[in-house]
């Protein structure tokens, strides 16, 4: 018997579909819920409202990371709001019999960090999150991607969810990175070439030399960001590196060696066709800082801020003077004379073990600049402790940065983590929207080393011309 | 949820392409457990000015938009994080129809479970409209499922695609849970091809 030659998106795709009843859109089987404090209340509430339950509370997991303070954990919670926020998620999991990592729990942390950390994300599975940025999962060799609460709560009480099929994207980048170039530069370089919305209605699947050679967090940094290129997930073939991260972890298949035979069936056939293809150089690739108030408005480091005279589309050119105006920049300035107030080392883009080693290699042996407040959050307990048995904790708190505990927090500012009315901010996290690091303040997205260097030099630097010591 | 079928208001133009989700609805209001009250945190940094007054400069306060339930943007609205807030606080705040070149994938799902319709048109239709919008009376349009047809009373008729299946749930003010609970029995058959099925009721 001959099968048709499929992609990776397919394969999972097929065998997850429940049924597609007629004039309905598809209903595909969940594999794994991921459950947050932020987006899922209102989602319990309708369940209990209607008197139903959870149909497989052991694939739902739940973790506190949104709105929780990343300062000393047995203090009482400031904001009664916040507070009351955390209790009903507690609440919600006792009375649905959903597993919780909370406050106090060692392996608590940013949803998307935890999941593949804890080997709950696995190949091939189907994953979703009341969370946009769900695709990191994709990584693994997963489909996953974000929805919103109305949709948690489907999944929740029907373990499936409806989908129309999505279109596939091939985005393949040949030849290997050059040296200073990371992975959170490769995706903002895509990024700003595939603008906002040049993924919208598609599954990425990033192929090529450069991502066979990114290990298993930088694959992670990469798929993380696909929603910013408006696609709702992103995703890359497993391969050993997939199954070496994998195996041994606490929610691993316990037939280790009979899941991966399954996974190796998984990458996308030779002569599979995607639906669209997308070619990029590695070579291409310099060092990124986002200008502008969204992740497509970027450039290399070593460029200056863009004319919105010369942008040929009417709403581009309107985005950027607005975008301007906000980042208070004028066209023309060298991106290097940007000087910044604050960093941020953080978020489910850029807080794994490998990040906090990138950005504790540029610090090592120097001081955060008298003018600059840094901060370094781990994305979860576990990256917590793997750093601090590095010693990693002790090179950030000697030159200056506060030591946080795991959560988002100045990736979006729900807590009291935020910049102050035009404070300029180095942050190594995924959305430079107006105010989404507090009113007012100016986010410019980085890799981590690019973070460490500007919190040193008090203003961004080509980290390719870095005194590493 | 409320049915949709047809639809007449007033339109508030909002000049701008990737209006994020961030903007619609910023995160200090994410903290509300409920589902209702958002509309008054809607477009929050840009309606309000820092002392708490309106933002006479921000289209949505200028005074012909007063009463406004049809959105209209520039291309990928809706844009960023997945927080149904967004879509809660549109709707809370009156509208029901949000029209734009094209719409960010989560967004636009939200915008279903709540019975706001969104209408995609191609760049010349929406230049049309923000043109026609830019009178000094208040300008209305209607949307009819019925007809699948966006019209105003000056000649303006432009056919609304819509899946079919997202109509009919339109229409009727499906519950979409209750809908797919429908299917429960092949939801049971595919675990119990994959061997989950040991314990779970039907
Ligand atoms: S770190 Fe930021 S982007 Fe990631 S889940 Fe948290 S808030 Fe969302």
């Amino acid at each position: 018997m001959t099968t048709t030659p499929r992609t990776l998106l397919e394969k999972i795709w097929d065998e997850h579909l429940v049924c597609s009843p007629e004039g309905e859109q598809p209903i595909l089987y969940v594999d794994l819920h991921l459950v947050h404090e932020v987006t899922s209340p209102q989602a319990f509430e309708g369940l209990r409202l209607a008197s139903r339950k959870v149909r497989r509370p052991e694939t739902t997991f739940a973790t506190l990371d949104h709105n929780v303070p990343t300062t000393d954990r047995r203090l009482p919670i400031a904001d009664p709001i916040s507070a009351q926020q955390i209790d009903t998620l507690r609440h919600n999991c006792q009375e649905f019999g959903v597993r919780l990592f909370d406050l106090g729990d060692a392996d608590q942390g940013i949803v998307h960090v935890i999941g593949p950390e804890l080997g709950l994300t696995q190949p091939g599975m189907t994953i979703v999150c009341g969370d946009s940025h769900t695709a990191t999962h994709g990584a693994m060799g997963a489909l996953a991607f974000g929805i919103g609460t109305s949709e948690v709560e489907h999944v929740l009480a029907t373990q499936t969810l409806r989908q129309s099929r999505p279109r596939s994207m091939e985005v393949r980048v040949d030849g290997i990175l050059p040296h200073g170039v990371t992975a959170k530069d490769l995706v903002l370089y895509l990024i700003g070439k595939l603008s906002t919305e040049g993924g919208a209605g598609y599954v990425i699947e990033y192929t090529g030399q450069v991502i066979r050679q990114l290990s298993m967090e930088e694959r992670m940094t990469v798929c993380n960001m696909s929603i910013e290129a408006g696609a709702r997930a992103g995703m890359i073939a497993p391969d050993s590196k997939t199954f070496d991260y994998l195996r041994g972890r606490d929610h691993a298949p316990r037939d280790f060696d009979k899941a991966v035979a399954r996974w190796e069936q998984l990458p996308t056939d030779a002569l599979a066709v995607y639906d669209r293809v997308e070619l990029f150089k590695a070579a291409d690739v310099v060092p990124q800082v986002t200008w502008g108030t969204n992740p497509a408005q970027v450039i290399g480091v070593d460029g200056t801020i863009p004319d919105p005279a010369n942008f040929s589309d009417e709403a581009d050119r309107s985005s950027a003077i607005r975008a301007l105006e906000y980042m208070g920049l004028e066209s023309g300035r060298q991106v290097v004379d940007i000087s910044v107030d604050r960093v941020f080392i953080g978020s489910c883009t850029n807080s794994r073990i490998e990040d906090l080693r990138a950005a504790a290699d540029v610090v090592r042996g120097h001081q955060v600049s008298s003018s600059v407040h840094a901060m370094v959050v781990p994305g979860s307990g576990r990256v917590k402790r793997q750093a601090e048995q590095e010693g990693l904790d002790t090179i950030f708190l000697n030159a200056g940065f506060e030591w946080r505990e795991a959560g988002c927090s100045m990736c979006l500012g729900m807590n009291p983590d935020t910049l102050s009315p035009g404070e300029r901010c180095a942050s190594t996290s995924n959305r430079n929207f107006e105010g989404r690091q507090g009113k007012g303040g100016r986010t410019h997205l980085v890799s981590p080393a690019m973070a460490a260097a500007a919190a040193i030099a008090g203003h961004f630097v080509d980290i390719r011309t870095w005194h590493y010591r | 949820m409320q049915p949709f079928v047809t639809h007449t208001g007033i339109v508030a133009s909002l000049d701008r392409a990737n209006v994020d989700t961030d903007q619609i609805i910023p995160k200090q209001f994410l903290k509300r457990i409920e589902r209702t009250g958002f509309g008054q945190y809607l477009f929050f940094d840009w309606r309000f000015l820092a002392d708490g007054s309106l933002n006479s400069q921000f289209e949505l306060n200028h005074p012909k938009m007063n009463g406004a339930s049809i959105l209209l943007a520039r291309r990928n609205f809706g844009c960023g994080s997945s927080r149904e807030h967004a879509p809660w606080s549109l709707a809370d705040y009156g509208f029901r129809v949000i029209i734009a070149p094209s719409f960010a994938d989560i967004f636009f799902s939200n915008c279903f479970q709540n019975g706001i319709l969104p209408i995609r048109l191609p760049e010349e239709d929406i230049a049309e409209l923000f043109q026609r919008a830019s009178r000094d009376q208040p300008y209305r349009l209607s949307a009819s499922l019925e007809t699948c047809l966006l019209t105003d009373d000056a000649g303006f008729s432009r056919s609304i695609e819509i899946e079919p299946f997202r109509r009919k749930c339109m229409l009727e003010g499906l519950d979409h849970i209750g809908l797919s609970l429908r299917q429960s029995k092949s939801i049971l058959e595919w675990e119990t091809a994959h061997g989950l099925a040991d314990s779970k009721a039907v």
